[in-house]
């Protein structure tokens, strides 16, 4: 598998970690201009640094679903093109705004992922939807964002069990969520996000 | 947005960042569609990137003036709000009875509570007093209507606020429980602070303090004890009910402060505590 353009392992105190360049985000490790992509802190570097196919080359257009605080998002700011952060509470979106300041690719909505019209006037149609988002329900979001999906485009979802069940097995519920999501995507790769991410299921789906 | 099918800039006059940013925020449209293009060839921006630099402009605008509104609805406007519906309740419910003690003096059906002072208020009473203004008891019966009309109301703002300022907390202990913990805390951050050991007898200070002097036992449950966790668990019981409910309340205070995310787990962890609490033996 390979890293999209703008992404790349880098040395940080003699440990190589992803990296991308930007202005750092949350007091990162830092590196000349490169900063530490901690998969840990977040899901889409978690399912990179498991070396799923996530079809990222560097310059898409992305519409991020769940943006929180903006870890994760000013990271794919710092290698994809267009980046529309959608985030529903107030507090971490505070923070997304300190993240969007110093990017200018970055466009930050606080909007609810399960009402896409109510922002499908700003957002153009992406090559890839990024979605993590920790509510019930998290096929159904997937599928209400479909729209914003070019026909070649991807969807990288992560899915985190204890949103949907939290006393289920994390497996049943991930069949549950995929078989759900089949409705509108054919999903291409699956893989457990342990050990960075307990019970979540990193998802790489193209839109049918 | 007067046509559904337009992009944010449709209505935007040019150079009118606010205007931009209020379409941004309540605009809507079912289908998203090539805006930069769109956007260009309506003549809005010059080409793509000077599209991307107004698209910046207008959503960090939209969304500064957001997150800043739905702010404004803090904790301390929630701790004055739960505390003007409780004194609201306190006078009406100290009014009424010195409404049915009057009332008593002179008519044979007089009633007892707010219940009363409200049928007193509307009926104005059958003792034949045609006169405009009413006797002095029925209009201290229509002040008490209105207090505790007032305290509904307020009933209905903590309902509607307390979610937005603590989701978590709000789902778990209800609304109004929610806002008694804030206030009592003296904010969410102070509440987000507090060890589970004090969130639990938050608002039984009096027992706490005498169990402190050594004159009483430890008190079980503060004001948790509204909760159905607490009071629908066998009184054997109650005491692991109030820990492990003050328990979960205490970590979705700190979700709210600190992230202010909503994690729906937290609600069903709960109930699966207090459901195996509940399922125990008593003697």
């Amino acid at each position: 598998m390979s890293l999209p353009d703008g992404v790349r392992r880098h040395e940080f105190d003699g440990e190589s970690a992803l990296a991308t360049r930007g202005e750092p985000v949350y007091g990162e490790p830092t590196d000349g201009e490169w900063r530490r992509w901690d998969p840990r802190r977040s899901k889409l570097g978690a399912m990179l640094e498991q070396g799923v196919e996530t079809g990222l080359s560097g310059g898409e257009t992305v519409l991020y679903l769940g943006a929180a605080a903006g870890t994760t998002v000013g990271h794919v700011a710092d290698f994809a093109g267009p980046t529309y952060a959608v985030e529903f509470a107030a507090r971490p979106t505070r923070d997304l705004l300190d993240v969007a300041d110093d990017r200018r690719n970055l466009f930050p909505l606080l909007k609810d992922a399960r009402t896409p019209e109510t922002y499908a006037h700003v957002v153009e149609p992406v090559d890839v939807v990024v979605q993590d988002v920790a509510t019930r329900g998290q096929a159904r979001v997937a599928l209400a964002n479909r729209r914003f999906l070019r026909d070649d485009g991807r969807l990288l979802l992560s899915v985190k069990a204890r949103s949907e069940d939290v006393t289920g097995d994390p497996e049943a519920v991930f069949e549950e969520v995929l078989a759900a999501l089949s409705e509108g995507y054919e999903v291409r790769e699956r893989r457990r996000l342990e050990p960075f991410h307990d019970d979540h299921l990193g998802v790489v789906a193209a839109p049918r | 947005m007067s046509d559904s099918e337009d992009g944010w800039f449709a209505d935007v006059p040019p150079d009118d960042p606010a205007a931009a940013a209020a379409a941004v925020r309540e605009g809507s449209t079912e289908e998203p569609a090539p805006w930069p293009e769109r956007a260009v060839a309506a003549g809005f921006a010059d080409d793509a990137e000077d599209y991307y630099d107004q698209l910046r402009e207008a959503t960090t605008r939209a969304t500064q003036a957001a997150v800043r509104e739905r702010e404004r609805a803090d904790d301390q406007q929630l701790v004055h709000a739960i505390r003007a519906m409780d004194d609201c309740l306190r006078v009406a419910n100290e009014l009424a009875e010195r409404v049915a003690e009057w009332a008593g003096s002179t008519r044979e059906s007089a009633g007892t509570g707010v219940e009363y002072a409200r049928e007193l208020a509307a009926d104005g009473g059958d003792d034949g007093d045609d006169s405009d203004e009413p006797a002095p008891v029925v209009a201290l019966a229509r002040r008490v209507r209105d207090v505790d009309d007032e305290a509904e109301a307020l009933r209905r703002h903590v309902e509607r606020t307390a979610p937005e300022v603590a989701p978590n907390l709000a789902a778990l202990a209800g609304p109004v429980l929610a806002a008694r913990l804030i206030a009592l805390a003296g904010g969410l951050e102070e509440l987000a602070r507090k060890p589970s050991g004090t969130v639990q007898v938050l608002g039984a200070e009096d027992a706490l303090f005498a169990h402190l002097r050594g004159r009483a036992p430890s008190p079980k449950h503060g004001v948790i004890y509204a909760h159905e966790a607490v009071r629908g668990t066998h009184p054997d019981n109650r005491g692991s009910a109030a820990r492990a409910l003050a328990g979960k309340l205490t970590i979705a205070a700190r979700v709210d402060h600190y992230s202010g995310e909503r994690k729906p787990e937290l609600d069903a962890e709960l109930a699966d505590r207090i459901e195996r609490i509940q399922a125990r033996e008593t003697e």
